[in-house]
């Protein structure tokens, strides 16, 4: 009887992931969503720590350490999640995505060990006594637990600054032979006849760590949210193997699912800057020569005071806010808002022009506007703001630059040439709010800013703003 | 050969959710990827009942299972609460235009 409660709790577990994951991916409905496939996984849990029943029909025990483990887990998660700040949000994701990593990579070392204590007096290698098929799933779901581990806490170092970017040439060559290690290593732990056969299984971990690091370590600090997305869709599989490890469906569904989900979304992703795969995970490689070709274009900006930039706001017919990176980190959404209020009061018409890729993560900005209740329908998305630039009489950048860097149309050795940018130029004036010339989260400099219709304003945007605000009201 | 047919029950799945994965979020707009990703990540914290299993499997004198197994539950409810909760937060913005 017991059993058959669990297998309906795994179905309404795996039920709900589903429904979750459509859910999510509609404005409307994505919160309800998310709250079901919660309370899905509450279900399949509590079944299995009271259901759940060996082969010889045992019940689980130590109830206190799994009691305990569940305890402190949810309170620092919780913490971490409530505590965190908006802009920090994708670095949280990547490091909560790193511990479901490193948990798969852990069931299976245990899982090893207990076939390892099993046959160890009486085996010659592990090929003799364990099925080839059981071992894969172990080892499998150790070398992606592992590597996704790795990779999501060098994506969460890179997303905070704590880590640089590090390439060297002929990275992805020794990546390359560190991946052929690893399925190396994982191979001879099954055939060889030694008896030391555990410290080649954690050799295997080890470089499959390595590669991790490897992995993500050349990428761009701007393209995290992609590589983000594929080591989710890793952790997705390696809790496939679990399931397969133990013949568990709700794990299976669960981890497949979000493996070929999140396959699809890195994809998304990427089309939605415009460019593959292929060349976010190796186009890093080409940054070393684009560097010095953007230097030479140094030349000189002029700066425009706030009082100026207060009357050709407060005087212009229409106005586009772009809004990136230096808006959320001075926590300037409000503001923001509070400016474009009193810009309508005088009649000047005020519309937000979002690239889907300003900020740290797709949809960063829309987040952000919408908690300062700013309009959904100010928000336009980048094809249509790039018609309302030709009427536009003055463009505010706030904190945003790789998104309106011109180089990603005009040079080809930029590693961001192709990429969809919002065409400020077209505009009479465009006035940039930035802390200081230093370049954007990409390293590459901006010609935008050296152009005769660029004018400089310097400053924290929060405090920017807000000097702004009081003197539209003076003018 | 004889793994396929062993297995076929669980191969079917796979190949299902596969079609499944990818076809749920086909038309997800790119406002809500970054919560997708987020929710995503928080159901592959399901792992997490691999983790209560081998923990509960443990017996008593096996300390390596025992801390290791122990380990692998703190880390499977992190990804599964802080998961869901920062995800909740993320959409929390959402709700407000209206």
């Amino acid at each position: 009887m017991q059993l058959h409660i669990l297998t309906i709790c795994y179905i309404i577990g795996s039920v709900t992931f589903i429904l979750g994951l459509k859910m999510l991916s509609n404005p409307l409905t994505a919160r309800k969503g998310n709250l079901i496939a919660a309370g899905g996984m509450t279900i399949a849990i509590l079944g299995t720590i009271f259901l759940y029943e060996t082969e010889d029909g045992q019940g689980l025990h130590n109830y206190l350490w799994i009691f305990s483990g569940l305890i402190i887990g949810a309170v620092i998660g919780t913490l971490a999640a409530k505590k965190v700040k908006m802009t920090a949000m994708p670095e949280m994701v990547s490091l909560f995505n790193g511990m479901g990593g490193a948990c798969a990579a852990l069931i299976s070392a245990v899982e090893f060990d207990h076939v390892y204590r099993e046959y160890r007096l009486d085996m010659n290698s592990f090929a003799d006594v364990v099925p080839f098929g059981h071992y894969f799933t172990i080892s499998a779901g150790a070398i992606i637990g592992s590597v996704s581990f790795a990779g999501s806490v060098i994506a969460w170092g890179k997303l905070n600054g704590r880590i640089k970017d590090f390439s060297f040439n002929g990275q992805h060559i020794v990546n390359l032979i560190i991946l052929g290690f690893v399925f190396g290593v994982a191979g001879f732990t099954y055939w060889t006849s030694s008896s030391v056969t555990n410290i080649w299984f954690l050799i295997t971990l080890l470089s499959a760590f390595v590669y991790g690091v490897m992995f993500v370590l050349p990428i761009g600090g701007a393209d995290m949210p992609v590589v983000i997305s594929l080591l989710n869709s890793f952790t997705g599989v390696a809790a496939a193997f679990g399931g397969f490890l133990y013949n568990n469906k709700v794990m299976l569904t669960g981890g497949i699912l979000v493996g070929a989900a999140g396959t699809l979304l890195t994809m998304l992703m990427c089309k939605a800057m415009n460019r593959s795969l292929q060349n976010v995970l190796i186009g890093s490689f080409g940054a070393k020569n684009a560097k010095s070709a953007a230097a030479t274009t140094q030349g000189s900006y002029k700066e425009i005071s706030l009082n100026d930039t207060a009357t050709c706001l407060a005087y212009a017919n229409k106005v586009m806010i772009v809004p990136g990176y230096g808006l959320a980190v001075a926590q300037a959404q409000h503001i923001c808002h509070e400016l474009e209020k009193n810009l309508e009061e005088k009649g000047v018409q005020v519309f937000y022009a979002i690239h889907p890729v300003a900020g740290r993560m797709p949809g960063h900005m829309n987040v952000l506007l919408a908690e300062a209740d700013v309009s959904y329908d100010k928000l336009l998305e980048m094809e249509h703001a790039n018609e309302e630039f030709k009427t536009a009489d003055v463009v505010l950048i706030l904190g945003a630059n790789d998104v309106v860097n011109p180089a990603a149309k005009s040079d080809p050795s930029s590693p961001i040439y192709g990429m969809p940018i919002l065409e400020v130029e077209q505009a009479k004036m465009v006035v940039v709010n930035k802390r200081s010339m230093k370049p954007g989260y990409a390293g590459i400099e901006n010609d935008l800013f050296f152009r005769p219709k660029t004018s400089m304003l310097f400053g924290d945007a929060k405090k920017v703003l807000q000097q702004l605000v009081n003197e539209i009201k003076n003018v | 050969m004889q793994l396929i047919t062993d297995n076929q029950q669980m191969i079917y799945i796979v190949v299902l959710m596969i079609f499944l994965g990818i076809e749920v979020i086909g038309r997800v707009p790119s406002v809500l990827h970054t919560p997708l990703m987020s929710g995503a990540n928080a159901i592959h914290g399901v792992v997490i009942i691999g983790a209560i299993i081998v923990m509960g499997k443990a017996s008593d004198d096996n300390y390596l299972a025992l801390v290791l197994g122990f380990l692998s539950v703190v880390l499977g409810t992190l990804n599964v609460v802080g998961g869901f909760v920062v995800t909740d937060r993320m959409l929390e913005m959402f709700k407000k235009k209206k």
